[in-house]
């Protein structure tokens, strides 16, 4: 019944202190950091830095070794909701079933199909209900993933580089949906990404993590939809950049030492 | 002028064409284009049947060593009328769904079992491969033993050679399913129930079909051995009979009609193994 009525606004999401260890390699060491209700977080990091790990503790696909996670006022990250780099849709099922794994258990089954296709509509694939995964281009089952994601209307949303396997211009038509149905829906959103771009465009913090720790957390405040030839992005792009690749020369040197 | 001409050809003919398919009706047209699928599996059969009359009607083939298909038709025609061949063909195919319904369930619940348990997997695998590599077969002689010649030594038999297939090809799908989609599942809040039910089980299911159709090759090869081994009834009985009194186009008979149940079986794990999994690529309706 809840869900039809209007969404609910995010959670607020606060880390303290969190690390995760694999044998004796340490991952994350000791992040803290704090989302406010609603607010889109980008992370960004080179491969390895322990970008993932972290989003994977937050959807509870992992436990870590030290600290809490908070979503609202529960422990644990109940209404959290990933989505993966990969569609990982059922190819078994059609497109609208897909959805439905998505929709709570709790829904009676007429209210979550409606439920289901209400969101292809929202992301666009209202005539593809019918379908196999299979048949759609890569843009589309991503967003048949989106619909999924949403369709619980979780608090976090948690994106681990789902654009990255996309050609440029379904890209970028994916991110203007995103902030779409983002802006629409009030969720809070950590989206893990490799395209410092991208996550300029997307979010309201930019927070760079290097070997295991946040490195830098930035503020992007300029109004939406964000052109990408603003000055302000470039400089702090080049600023961002920056980091990254003095993070990467002292990893280097420590390496060879 | 010559190249003007030629190229005004195929567009004429293309036309004729078109307006002759117009006056066909669309079912009839489905129908013909059904035979022409369907049929052309049989041209070569049909093919070698009417080489192999025309072969035993000029006296190429003495009588003896193959009779003619009319030959075999006719003694076919002869047990129905005496009523031997139906119960021949029903006693055999009752044996055959036996054994398969029984190795196949006992293969497909452990195969599952062992799939989705580490714990089970590592108490019967091995256990279980190394009776695999025993040629089942080479039990008759133990069989007749155990159970003489009657119904159970083929239930038996039939169901062992059943049941490695339908338990390989089970467990090989279990464990292959994509460990992502699990762990979507998982993230997404699925029960172990539905995890099965939703990922698990249609991730498994070629895979199953394969086990499946290996499984009911295995079944007829099986009860053909066994029936011609020791038996007082059923096909494998009615050939060895036939030896006995050198009736050869009865022997043929038996052969053939192994061959069309073989087909049979075939066609219907087929017919199943489309509608179950229509998502996949390689069994998308064309």
């Amino acid at each position: 019944m809840s869900l039809s009525q209007q969404p609910r606004r995010g959670a607020e999401l606060q880390i303290t202190g969190i690390g995760r260890d694999f044998g004796a390699n340490t991952v994350l060491r000791g992040v803290d950091l704090r989302v406010a209700a609603g607010e889109c977080v980008a992370i960004i990091g080179r491969s390895g830095c322990g970008k993932s790990t972290l989003l994977r503790l937050l959807a509870g696909l992992d436990r870590p070794t030290r600290g809490r996670i908070m979503l609202g006022t529960g422990e644990a990250p109940a209404s959290a909701r990933i989505m993966f780099q990969e569609p990982r849709l059922l190819p078994w099922a059609r497109v609208v079933d897909n959805v439905e794994v998505g929709v709570p258990v709790s829904e009676a089954t007429a209210r979550r199909r409606s439920r289901a296709l209400e969101l292809l509509a929202e992301v666009g694939l209202a005539d593809r209900a019918n379908e196999w995964p299979g048949i759609l281009s890569g843009g589309q089952r991503q967003r048949v993933a989106l619909a999924r994601a949403l369709a619980s209307r979780p608090e976090l949303l948690l994106l681990d580089e789902p654009l990255g396997a996309l050609d440029a211009l379904t890209r970028i038509e994916m991110q203007r949906l995103l902030e779409r149905i983002w802006l629409h829906q009030g969720f809070t959103a950590v989206l893990v990404t490799h395209d410092v771009g991208e996550a300029l465009a997307l979010a309201d913090r930019v927070v760079l993590i290097d070997r295991g720790a946040i490195a830098l957390d930035l503020r992007v405040d300029l109004p939406r939809p964000r052109r990408r030839d603003r000055p302000e992005l470039g400089a702090l792009e080049e600023r961002i950049l920056e980091r990254l690749f003095d993070g990467a020369d002292a990893g280097g040197i420590d390496a060879a030492a | 002028m010559t190249a003007s001409t030629s190229s005004a050809l195929p567009v004429e003919a293309q036309h004729h064409d078109i307006a002759e398919r117009r006056d066909v009706p669309a079912w009839l047209e489905e129908l013909r284009r059904w035979l022409i699928d369907a049929g052309i599996g049989w041209l070569l059969p049909i093919g070698l049947l009417a080489g192999w009359e025309a072969a035993a009607q000029l006296g190429l083939l003495p009588e003896t060593i193959l009779p003619a298909p009319s030959a075999v038709f006719l003694a076919a025609w002869a047990l129905i009328l005496k009523g031997e061949l139906f119960v021949h063909i029903g006693v055999s195919g009752a044996r055959a769904l036996a054994g398969f319904v029984v190795g196949g369930l006992i293969g497909f619940g452990l195969g599952l079992a062992n799939g989705l348990s580490a714990h089970s997997r590592k108490l019967t695998d091995t256990t279980l491969q190394m009776i695999r590599n025993v040629p089942h077969l080479a039990l008759v002689p133990l069989v007749i033993i155990w159970f003489g010649i009657d119904e159970g030594a083929k239930l038996f038999l039939v169901a062992l050679g059943v049941f490695f297939p339908i338990y390989v090809n089970t467990l090989l799908g279990i464990l292959t399913v994509d460990p992502q989609l699990i762990e979507m599942g998982r993230a997404y809040g699925m029960s172990n129930a539905t995890l099965f039910r939703r990922v698990l089980l249609p991730g498994a299911l070629p895979s199953i079909f394969v086990g499946l159709r290996y499984g009911l090759g295995i079944m007829w090869l099986t009860l053909i051995v066994a029936e011609t081994i020791a038996a007082s009834s059923g096909l494998g009985y009615m050939a060895m009979q036939a030896r006995e009194f050198l009736l050869v186009d009865v022997v043929v008979l038996a052969i053939l009609i192994y061959a069309l149940l073989g087909k049979l079986a075939d066609s219907v794990a087929r017919a199943l193994e489309r509608r179950c999994l229509q998502w996949h690529p390689s069994f998308r309706q064309g």
